[in-house]
């Protein structure tokens, strides 16, 4: 019974989230443009939302819960620094300066300004085929945490690979048809319902456990480490680096990179900025808190289900707690939508159409987008099925990649002397490092390379110290190209 | 340029803002205030202080300046649009 009514739950808020975006599908028009930037049209509070709703996904919901739940609060410090914080500071630093560059010359994605920029279609295909590479990882995890959602709220009913199954399906079937207009619509809509259910969430179990001090209370009794900063797996190093390399990472997520350019006006960047950190604040602070009470309350979470399931299962009504699950889960869809329209359009601009096939019809074009976003999604699901490491790990290892992205980009926005070779090294070398690294942990036959040194540094830190100097160095050794046009990334207008 | 060279200031600003939101001298304290543990409110308040300052930044103009360009005038920032914004 339930059972049911969970399920019911679930399935009917993912139709209705799939019914806004053919509703926004609807009211677009037929052109790449629009498919991908919504004409960029789209406003503060749908901009501030759909990217506060991409960037969370089920590494915030389900993977900082389950973590605060392992290894203490914490967390709650580490992602409201990275998120709330400095990446608000290169929201601004990146994110002004490309919608500024891309308002002048109409780009759609951060390939294409750099290859414009240093005329170079190799650098373009380059930076495109090492952004699908990392959104690989990403876009498996949105499935996990499906999967393992499901698990808890069922409390196994649903086997892992339903779950993860259904919002495989599901995300398919809603970028196929909406396009950026459909998320960005309900990505607004979810962003919202999210943030009022957690805190509504948090209300109730804490009520239900006799107060904020009582639940604390309750938390340090069962692990008394949990109530002083740092310690355990929260060593300085682990909190510096995993800041870093997650803001930086973040900032070039093809999803949020793309959403620099799509601001109606440089207004709306303005005033996401500074509801940042506020917002953030506001979602974290229950989520992760009730992860960390968790250990404190009588439960038991049982392996591969995620903390917040649980507790919702056992504090609130079964129809309340389905509908954050489905919440969640449809923000993770949403989540995957951005990432896989934004990796579609990375794909069919710059490095189907450049270099496969240049003559290609728009009809074609938007037939191989569609293509390949079942097909990426399809294959994510397989990999996720062996799951290859915790919800934040597996976000880890692609924020990083994706990190090791963002130090040449920012020479290239802010320093003229930037070369094209300067670009290629500082891109590809730290690129083959560190896919050495994550590799030598999947394939038995080489030995495994350590991912941090001396206490929890993240050797993709070091590598990102690389890029910089590489892009640097070579780029002072080498002459600007005759095709390279640094007068393309001026933006000073008076 | 007395403005710009102002403007220089919000560099150690941000980066005093993105390293003390770890509550870094609360290292290893356990006193638990009004609920929670004190690091968390330090962590809470400076997240508000960000907000706040960074709405300084944007109303001083510093936003538009950072980038090279000239703010419109003082009293109507905030008004002008948009597509573009530069001159020929």
């Amino acid at each position: 019974m339930t059972l049911g009514l969970s399920l019911g739950v679930v399935v009917g808020y993912l139709l209705f989230a799939l019914a806004v975006g053919l509703v926004a599908y609807r009211v677009s028009e037929a052109t790449a443009e629009d498919y991908y930037l919504a004409n960029r049209s789209i406003g503060t509070v749908v901009l501030l939302f759909t990217t506060f709703a991409t960037l969370l996904s089920a590494f915030t919901f389900f993977g900082g819960p389950n973590l605060a739940f392992a290894a203490g609060p914490e967390w709650l410090v580490v992602m409201g620094t990275l998120d709330g914080v400095l990446f608000a500071v290169l929201w601004y630093a990146i994110g002004y300066k490309q919608w500024l560059i891309g308002d002048r010359h109409g780009y759609v994605t951060l390939g294409e300004m750099l290859g414009d920029r240093f005329g170079s279609t190799g650098l373009r295909a380059l930076v495109a085929g090492v952004s699908l590479l990392w959104l690989f990882p990403y876009v498996m995890l949105q499935q996990m945490g499906a999967g393992e959602a499901l698990v808890g709220l069922t409390g196994g009913a649903v086997p892992y690979w339903g779950g993860a199954a259904l919002v495989t399906a599901f995300m398919i079937c809603y970028v196929v048809l909406a396009g950026m207009r459909g998320v960005a619509w309900t990505d607004t809509v979810q962003g919202l319902f999210m943030l009022s259910v957690v805190w509504i969430a948090a209300v109730w179990v804490v009520s239900a456990v006799g107060g904020v001090g009582a639940a604390t209370g309750a938390m340090l009794d069962a692990r008394p480490d949990f109530g002083s900063f740092g310690g355990g797996l929260y060593s300085p190093g682990f909190i510096v680096s995993t800041a870093i390399t997650i803001a930086f990472g973040v900032t070039m997520f093809p999803q949020i990179n793309q959403r620099f350019f799509v601001a109606r006006s440089g207004e709306t960047l303005k005033r996401s900025f500074v509801l940042w950190p506020v917002l953030v604040l506001l979602l974290f602070l229950p989520a992760f808190m009730l992860g960390a009470w968790a250990v404190g309350m009588p439960i038991e979470v049982p392996e591969g289900a995620n903390v917040l399931s649980v507790v919702l299962n056992e504090y609130t009504p079964a129809w309340f707690a389905a509908l954050v699950i489905a919440g969640a889960m449809a923000a993770m869809m949403s989540s995957s939508d951005s990432m896989l329209l934004s990796g579609s359009s990375y794909f069919t601009r710059d490095v189907y159409r450049p270099v496969i096939n240049a003559d290609a019809s728009e009809r074609r074009e938007a037939w191989i987008a569609r293509i390949g976003v079942a097909a990426f999604a399809l294959a994510a699901f397989v990999a996720s099925l062996f799951r290859p490491g915790t919800l934040i790990e597996v976000g880890d290892t692609a924020f990083s990649g994706f990190a090791l992205l963002a130090l040449p980009v920012i020479c290239a926005l802010y320093w003229d002397r930037t070369t094209r070779t300067g670009m290629i090294a500082g891109v590809l070398v730290p690129q083959v490092a560190y896919l050495a690294v994550v590799l030598s942990a999947v394939v038995a036959a080489v030995p495994t390379l350590p991912r941090t040194v001396a206490g929890g540094w993240d050797v993709a830190l070091g590598l990102m110290v690389l890029s910089a100097v590489l892009t640097v160095v070579v780029s002072l050794v080498t002459a600007p190209t005759a095709e390279g046009d640094a007068s393309r990334f001026a933006v000073a207008g008076d | 340029m007395s403005r710009s060279r102002r403007d220089l200031v919000w560099i150690p600003t941000f980066a005093v803002l993105v390293a003390f939101a770890v509550p870094w001298p609360l290292w290893g304290v356990d006193r638990v205030v009004a609920g929670l543990p004190v690091w968390i409110w330090w962590h809470v308040a400076w997240l508000g202080l960000c907000a706040l300052l960074f709405s300084l930044f944007v109303r001083s103009g510093a936003w538009e300046r950072g980038m090279g360009r000239r703010p419109e005038s003082e009293a109507d920032s905030g008004r002008r649009s948009v597509l573009g914004g530069d001159r020929p």
